[in-house]
């Protein structure tokens, strides 16, 4: 096996043509358009630009960094799983999982970067004043690691040492795992909001996770392949036939969850926790939570995965596309829901859902961040096409 | 089986049926000038107690041990309190460190009645704003207990304004970090003073504020009589709040 690779022997040309070219420039100007906007918010003040409030002060921006997070940790746990155990059938996709692992992870960053006030200072105290009860430190650290372990297990797979990349790539996807769960555990530890409090979380952020890194990996896979004007291989084909039944699973596990989750709430327990849900299930979320989270999120991809019997590209890229925008307002609603309910309910007349919808510079920042994940998946097709489709060591 | 009255067996006459009913208007404070109210917190208030127990400030590791004894039925709302913070602790229009909430109650069929309820930072005993906190922005004070910001150290994401059970924290951007009461610890106790700006402010006496380690004090009297209920908020968080209601 090639031990030394150039980078420039990586690329692919089929990636250079002038359409992919003008696509790659829009993605790219999306993108600075959309976290320049995140720039403008530290210069003016957050507040001008963002609807985030006192009582509702975790937004889309929030809830957009967890899909990123969430989905980056999907990617690196199917590509270890690969890559550490071998002979898989989705080892052929484990390269291009890694490498989105990391672009995924890197547009959690940007847009959480855009939401913190100051987070300068978080790369200062986080070192010199760190609270290790806070899950929030936890989450940080571990991501802040798991990306290290990733850009090297990149590196290592781009120069072929592939025990340095599967032990790296290992601890990458233990970081992953461990920082996934704690973003789980900001929002379960705290007693103050019922919608979020309890054990299942972290749990389900973990499942939500390789959910979101099936469909992930399906859509940029079709995608790298559409563009090049390729057909797949039979073995890539039933690599991603694997991540459809991946998907499949995890589809049906986030439905059984959240059914449980409804019917908790509905056997009595904490007063705000029931208002919360009824926001989803009646209340000014419950449009996004029926039609989007449920039938487009969760019902339809089954339907169409399990009856097309993953053996449509074509259906399986739609049921990828729809469970990922599903798993995208599963944050959101998630996050929204669980404060729109006023802590002090019952008083100052207070509705029963406080008001929160995003702002334009919130949008913007939102953009900017899947911008960054479609330049990301353009520049590293053309740049590392061909070992995206090495299926590494097995 | 016959109706019977305690006693005997003679039928209750239609006298001493309303000189019953006369009795109970008198108890419930209707005839005797709208008391309903509190008779029926007092009540409301004991039962709630029985199941609380309150008593995390004991043994305390603070010295002094502050906290603040909210007598809430005294409260007007005439927002002295809240003029007196916001000018103490330099505290901008858009937010607030203290607040008065209100709510209107139905006290019979009919009859209504708008109770306040002043709410600050609780100074929980396990502060749920402090365990988030990333870089420890947000501590308590090893003397006094108080949770106080120390701002330089804020990354501004918010986890402890999610976090906190009372909507105590706002985000102050003058500051670019987080902002709360700290019972005017930097204002006012560090340069000896005794009360918080509040607690000086409050006309009625509503807010009683001192040290629980001190037997004699008022905040320990009051919250350790026997006659009055008292409670605190949103128990059920386990943050242990250092802020006790009881209505005189």
């Amino acid at each position: 096996m090639q031990n030394n690779l150039s980078v420039s022997g990586l690329a692919d040309p089929a990636f250079a043509k002038p359409s992919v070219n003008l696509t790659t420039m829009l993605v790219l100007l999306l993108t600075a358009v959309g976290l320049g906007t995140g720039l403008y918010a530290f210069i003016v003040g957050h507040h001008h630009v963002y609807a985030v409030t006192r009582e509702v002060p975790w937004g889309i921006l929030i809830s957009t960094y967890a899909f990123f997070a969430i989905t980056s940790t999907g990617l690196c746990i199917l590509a270890a799983i690969s890559h550490a155990f071998g002979g898989t059938a989705f080892a052929p996709l484990a390269n291009r999982s890694v490498y989105l692992s990391i672009v995924t992870i890197m547009s959690a960053f940007s847009v959480i970067g855009m939401e913190l006030v100051s987070p300068w200072r978080m790369l200062i105290y986080n070192v010199i004043s760190p609270n290790l009860g806070s899950n929030i430190w936890w989450m940080g650290t571990l991501y802040g690691l798991a990306v290290g372990c990733m850009a090297i297990e990149f590196l290592a797979i781009l120069t072929a040492r592939w025990g340095i990349a599967v032990a790296i790539g290992v601890l990458g996807a233990l970081a992953e795992v461990g920082a996934n769960t704690n973003l789980g555990a900001v929002f379960a530890t705290l007693a103050a909001r019922p919608f979020w409090y309890g054990a299942q979380l972290p749990v389900f952020f973990l499942c939500s996770s390789v959910m979101s890194g099936a469909a992930a990996i399906i859509i940029f896979t079709h995608l790298a392949y559409k563009i090049r004007g390729e057909k797949m291989s039979e073995e890539v084909f039933r690599a991603v036939q694997s991540a459809g039944k991946v998907l499949v699973l995890t589809l049906f596990l986030i439905g059984v969850a959240t059914v449980w989750k409804l019917i908790s709430f509905r056997t009595g327990g904490s007063e705000l926790g029931l208002l919360a849900f009824d926001n989803l299930l009646k209340g000014p979320l419950s449009i996004n939570f029926w039609v989007i989270e449920t039938a487009i999120g969760l019902v339809i991809p089954i339907l169409i995965l399990v009856f097309s019997r993953l053996k449509s590209l074509g259906i399986m890229f739609a049921a990828s596309i729809m469970a990922l925008a599903g798993g995208f307002f599963q944050r959101y609603d998630l996050v929204v829901a669980g404060q729109q309910v006023p802590v002090f309910y019952g008083w100052d007349d207070l509705p029963s859902y406080l008001g929160y919808s995003p702002s334009m510079g919130e949008i913007m920042v939102v953009l900017g961040g899947i911008g960054l994940t479609l330049t990301g998946f353009l520049l590293g097709e053309r740049f590392f096409g061909k070992v995206f489709t090495q299926t590494g060591h097995h | 089986m016959k109706d019977k009255h305690i006693g005997d067996n003679r039928p209750v006459t239609d006298k001493e049926r309303r000189a019953f009913l006369k009795l109970g208007l008198k108890i419930t404070g209707v005839v005797a000038g709208g008391t309903m109210l509190s008779t029926v917190s007092l009540l409301t208030d004991r039962a709630r107690a029985d199941e609380l127990n309150l008593r995390w400030y004991e043994p305390s590791k603070y010295k002094p041990h502050y906290c603040m004894v909210i007598r809430q039925n005294l409260c007007v709302d005439c927002e002295r309190c809240m003029d007196a913070c916001v000018k103490t602790n330099n505290v901008p229009a858009y937010g607030y460190r203290t607040t008065i909430m209100e709510k209107r109650i139905e006290v019979s069929p009919g009859r209504f009645s708008v109770i306040f309820r002043p709410v600050l930072c609780n100074q929980c005993m396990d502060p749920p704003c402090v365990r988030v906190c990333p870089t420890m922005a947000t501590h308590k004070d090893p003397k006094t207990g108080i949770v106080i910001m120390d701002s330089k150290k804020c990354i501004g994401c918010k986890t402890c304004m999610a976090a906190c059970p009372y909507n105590a924290r706002y985000f102050n951007e003058e500051k670019r970090a987080v902002d709360k009461c700290n019972f005017c610890f930097d204002t006012r106790l560090s340069k000896g003073e005794k009360l918080t700006a509040c607690a000086e402010a409050c006309p009625a006496k509503v807010r009683v504020f001192g040290d629980l380690t001190e037997r004699e004090s008022e905040v320990y009297q009051l919250i350790h009589q026997t006659e009055k209920t008292v409670w605190v908020l949103r128990p059920e968080t386990g943050a242990k709040p250092n802020i006790f209601y009881l209505n005189v």
